[in-house]
């Protein structure tokens, strides 16, 4: 199992622009802060049809935080889609480097610019 | 001694008997063909096809178990809010967790062939010593999971008045016969038969639920009343600590244990093997992103359920052993018996049952490819063929079943609770190999060993040092204070700290030593890969054989 065998590395994906994985990165990060921040819901008050608060509150979390994946699916699969295409038909007017600008992935590797 | 009620009994038979049918059926479905699974991807991974909605079922009922069910409700119960609704943030912090990091795992596996975390760590960092870890640690971990959904069963039976009988045989062979058969048709089935039967498991466990919450809260007084009896029990002084048996909010005391249970059971949930056999037997790289925002509404269920312990202690449920004890476990199934019609509560036990006959199967399988694929392939047999590997994990999955199955009715129940507890700080150990590794090959595979063994060592310890006030058994708990401090935490988060740890400081020092890294299959191009891309062994058969500088 040395590495002297391994194929090269074909690449499966274009570069990454960073928008879509910074903006999931955040509602993400949102999604799972704010469900533990135990002090901003340890109350009684206001009640919602009988439901002490502490029990309403983290129940709206389960709604909220699938809205917000749902979002970063959104995002997530179209930059995915993207990306594939761009290794496809690669813009005539662009070189498989010329992506490095915004060679930043969700893995911090350009995996475009490793094409030969 | 407790009548047996017929018509509920008749109602979960029936069920149960047209559920094994079912399994057994399974084997056939979705190309399985009629002359059997004789691969891993075939029978331990359903054929690596599920589309979104057969994986939002087969995860469905995978992660939310028959003794969830049955658990959550009872800690509600007896103790209030910190034991039973952290389950709720748990849940929710889960998915966003899975979102990020499971795409990943699944690209690496389907390019690789990976049918298990620790088929990808012995891909990733060439050490079969961690690889042996990972597997280890699995198993252990899911042995009492899969023990614990048989004493979910076992809460049915009992309140259905079964088992009742002076001889030992006697009182646990309907549980017997449960397992046999489902032990039977993941045989011949595998994971394609509880993919199949969670789809029925699920839609009568969300219609028990949403009927019950609709319906009991109004005719025990509404939730103000509902809540106010909570308060009042649960408010009581225990003569054994002078302190409250619990708590409907929890106090600041209590916060941190609250919010690291919710984030250390969420972090390890996806660690435990049977979550991973279910995001590998799905399609395509985003099946499971899209599951992730969607298999939140069994969180949503699960909260509801929750909620049903305290409708328990309004409506004055009586939680009796046969023998008369008190077992919380049996509040749920024992509030629908006596406020449903027989049929309906004969559907919610059967729901419950049959709940705990997917994830057994998923674990037993997932525990049976660790095996195979780490133990049997890695250590004795290197050159293993798809079908002796499909052979040796369908024994082994019989195996681990009548393990746990021996587990439940040698020993005490209160051994299952404590090694499943046990099992939740020691998969959480294995979580900075795994992870770690689908991001960046930074760690050295020496550190995370290192790592994963102090991790453990400290989690047993801290766990075993937690007494019961009440009975002054150890593992009384899952809480204690981080050392030098008294704040109360969810152990396993220590003990992950301290791997963590160990893990870069080693990797700082092994670095300066030039410790040999280990070689590394996988490239940075897998964790993107989706099912139209070439799998790697194709990808070889196409390249010249000569080796490249």
């Amino acid at each position: 199992m040395s590495s002297t065998q391994l194929p090269p590395d074909i690449p499966t994906r274009g570069p990454a622009k960073p928008g879509p994985y910074v903006i999931s990165g955040v509602l993400l990060a949102i999604a799972v802060i704010f469900p533990l921040l135990v002090p901003t819901y340890a109350r009684s008050t206001p009640q919602l049809g009988g439901l002490p608060f502490f029990y309403w509150y983290q129940m709206l979390w389960v709604p909220i935080d699938a809205a917000l994946i749902g979002v970063c699916y959104a995002l997530m699969s179209r930059e995915d889609r993207r990306r594939r295409q761009i290794l496809r038909c690669p813009d005539p007017g662009r070189t498989d480097d010329g992506g490095a600008e915004d060679g930043v992935t969700d893995d911090g590797v350009t995996e475009g610019g490793e094409a030969r | 001694m407790k009548p047996v009620d017929g018509v509920a009994l008749t109602v979960v038979v029936v069920l149960f008997v047209l559920v094994g049918l079912l399994g057994f059926y399974a084997a056939r479905w979705r190309g399985g063909g009629k002359d059997g699974l004789h691969t891993l991807d075939e029978w331990g991974l359903g054929g690596r096809k599920f589309g979104s909605w057969i994986t939002w079922f087969l995860l469905g009922g995978d992660l939310y178990t028959a003794y969830t069910f049955v658990a959550v409700p009872a800690a509600m119960w007896a103790t209030g809010a910190v034991s039973g609704f952290f389950a709720v943030p748990y849940t929710v912090v889960l998915y966003p967790i899975v979102f990020l990091l499971m795409s990943r795992l699944w690209s690496v596996s389907h390019r690789h062939g990976f049918v298990t975390t620790a088929d990808f760590v012995g891909g990733r960092y060439g050490s079969r010593t961690l690889t042996l870890a990972i597997a280890v640690t699995g198993i252990v971990a899911t042995m009492p999971y899969i023990a614990l959904q048989l004493v979910g069963i076992k809460s049915v039976l009992t309140v259905l008045g079964v088992g009742s009988g002076e001889n030992w045989l006697l009182n646990d062979l309907p549980l017997i016969i449960a397992f046999v058969v489902l032990a039977a048709y993941t045989y011949t089935s595998g994971l394609r038969a509880p993919a199949m039967i969670a789809v029925v498991k699920d839609v009568l466990i969300y219609l028990a639920v949403l009927v019950a919450i609709i319906y009991l809260p109004g005719k025990f007084g509404g939730w103000d009343h509902i809540f106010g009896a909570a308060q009042t029990k649960l408010g009581a002084v225990s003569a054994a600590t002078g302190k409250p048996v619990g708590s409907v909010i929890p106090g600041a005391a209590s916060f941190s244990a609250y919010w690291t249970l919710a984030l250390g059971s969420a972090l390890a949930l996806f660690m435990y093997p049977h979550s991973v056999t279910g995001v590998l037997a799905s399609k395509s790289r985003n099946t499971i992103r899209k599951n992730a925002a969607l298999l939140p509404l069994y969180s949503l269920m699960l909260g509801f359920l929750a909620l049903l312990g305290y409708v328990a202690i309004a409506a004055g449920t009586k939680p009796k052993e046969l023998n008369g004890t008190i077992n919380p476990q049996l509040v749920v199934p024992q509030l629908f018996l006596d406020n449903f019609p027989s049929w309906f509560a004969g559907i919610a036990l059967g729901a419950i049952a049959i709940g705990a006959l997917v994830p057994a199967a998923i674990m037993s399988i997932a525990a049976a490819n660790l095996f195979t694929r780490n133990i049997y392939r890695d250590v004795f047999r290197p050159n293993a063929s798809p079908r002796q590997e499909a052979k040796v994990s369908k024994l082994v999955s019989l195996a681990v079943k009548f393990g746990a199955l021996i587990f439940v009715i040698a020993m005490d129940q209160s051994a299952a609770i404590n090694m499943q507890l046990l099992g939740g700080i020691w998969i959480l150990q294995t979580f900075p190999a795994i992870v770690a590794g689908l991001y960046t090959r930074w760690f050295h595979r020496w550190a995370l060993f290192a790592g994963w063994a102090a991790g453990i060592i400290y989690g047993t310890v801290a766990a075993y040092s937690v007494v019961n006030p009440v009975t002054k058994a150890h593992f009384g708990g899952s809480i204690a204070a981080i050392p030098g401090t008294n704040v109360p935490v969810y152990i396993a988060i220590v003990a992950f700290a301290v791997n963590v740890i160990v893990a870069v400081l080693l990797t700082l020092i092994l670095r300066v030593l030039k410790a040999p890294e280990g070689s590394d299959l996988t490239r940075s191009s897998d964790y993107g890969a989706d099912e139209d891309d070439p799998k790697v062994r194709k990808v070889a058969r196409e390249l010249p054989t000569e080796p490249i500088a």
